[in-house]
């Protein structure tokens, strides 16, 4: 007793460029969103592609034959990975932003998530069938 | 029942005397079905009347005893001893600042949770002799579960959002909002939006998801963030590009 309360709050700062070794469910988000720069930059590879296309038949084959050296190989077996696994850490967290309620109920959420997997396998497919690979 | 020794290491802070935060380790008989809070309660009791924490109701309700038990924001009174191995790590709860011990200062929390006018604002204001605001089992689902949030700031203390930007609204306060914008019998929405539908509002949460982890009541606020994000965005291109349709 007697003795005098005083506020002095202390304040903990959060490390800027460290925090999200902190807790493996930071380096889950972290991951999710690093992967996203293999989307990015195949959607590039996908751009110059355009590009050499656009210039004649000569460098659109120049192209083609870049495209299966091994580091082109390597890149898009890596950018596949990333992408897959980007796309679906983004589509299992679907039914948190679209829940849809029926009558009472609201769907499961394997319903939604399922929804955007077979949108994503059908479009797939199609796309495969216009590149004439079946 | 049976008593076991379980070692504590809570961090302390006093600020008549200290300059900076020091853990300190307490061996502590409790028995095993017991949880954190009620091996803090039993060191205050029998060991040190000097530490701080807060709490009211032991039942995971009043929301009060949110603290960092082995750096995971957990309620005290929902956290059981024997669940931990080793030395229990205690702090006060990360991203606010320490009063003392393990008490927080919450006043950010309580005025962004304020300014969300979390009640509700009736479309059509009616004497009482008119009767009540009638609402639909399916329209009281359709928000329930963000009526479950005690306000113990869990999610704020797990949102790497908010220990970075402090001013971000922040998970909670954003859910209570969208609660009451989910609300048949509401009619604020559009105040409300001034509020979250803003930078330092809902467009500050990248979804890391960490506050739906945490939550001790599910309330899953991040599913809250994200509808109002889309929702928003509904909003603006009605705004933008059909003008002449009506929200
Ligand atoms: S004491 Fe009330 S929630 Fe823990």
């Amino acid at each position: 007793m007697g003795e005098k309360m005083s506020r002095k709050p202390y304040v903990r700062e959060v490390p800027k460029y460290s925090w999200f070794f902190r807790r493996p469910r930071y380096m889950r988000y972290m991951a999710r969103e690093v992967t996203c720069i293999f989307i990015g930059a195949y959607t590039l590879l996908l751009l110059v592609g355009v590009m050499r296309l656009s210039q004649g038949q000569a460098e659109y084959e120049a192209f083609l034959a870049a495209l299966r050296s091994p580091v082109s190989v390597v890149f898009h077996l890596l950018a596949l990975g990333f992408s897959v696994y980007n796309t679906a850490t983004w589509f299992n967290v679907t039914p948190k932003a679209l829940p849809v309620q029926i009558g009472e109920e609201f769907l499961p959420g394997g319903v939604i998530t399922g929804a955007h997997y077979l949108g994503w396998a059908v479009l797939s497919l199609a796309v495969l069938l216009m590149a004439g690979v079946f | 029942m049976s008593e076991r020794v379980y070692q504590l290491e809570v961090l302390r802070y006093h600020p008549e005397t200290d300059s900076e935060p020091h853990f300190q380790r307490y061996s502590v008989s409790c028995e095993e079905e017991w949880v954190v809070l009620d091996a803090l309660n039993r060191i205050k009791e029998t060991i040190d009347p000097t530490l701080s924490y807060r709490w009211s109701c032991h039942m995971a309700v009043c929301g009060s005893c949110g603290m960092m038990i082995n750096g995971e924001p957990m309620l005290a009174c929902k956290s059981f001893l024997r669940d931990y191995q080793g030395v229990i790590r205690v702090e006060p709860l990360a991203h606010f600042p320490i009063e003392r011990d393990l008490v927080t200062v919450i006043d950010d929390f309580m005025d962004k949770f304020k300014r969300v006018k979390p009640y509700l604002i009736p479309k059509h204001e009616k004497p009482v002799s008119e009767g009540e605001y009638l609402q639909s089992p399916a329209q009281l689902k359709k928000f329930k579960q963000y009526t479950m949030c005690i306000n113990c700031m869990l999610c704020y203390a797990a949102c790497p959002e908010y220990g970075l930007i402090p001013k971000f609204l922040g998970p909670a306060a954003i859910s209570m909002a969208h609660r009451y914008n989910q609300d048949s019998r509401d009619g604020g929405r559009d105040e409300r939006q001034e509020e979250i539908a803003t930078t330092e509002g809902v467009w500050e949460c990248s979804f890391v998801g960490a506050c739906s982890e945490v939550c001790p009541e599910h309330v899953d606020p991040a599913s809250a963030l994200q509808q109002v994000k889309i929702k928003s965005t509904v909003d603006w291109y009605k705004e933008h590009l059909m003008p002449w349709v009506k929200k």
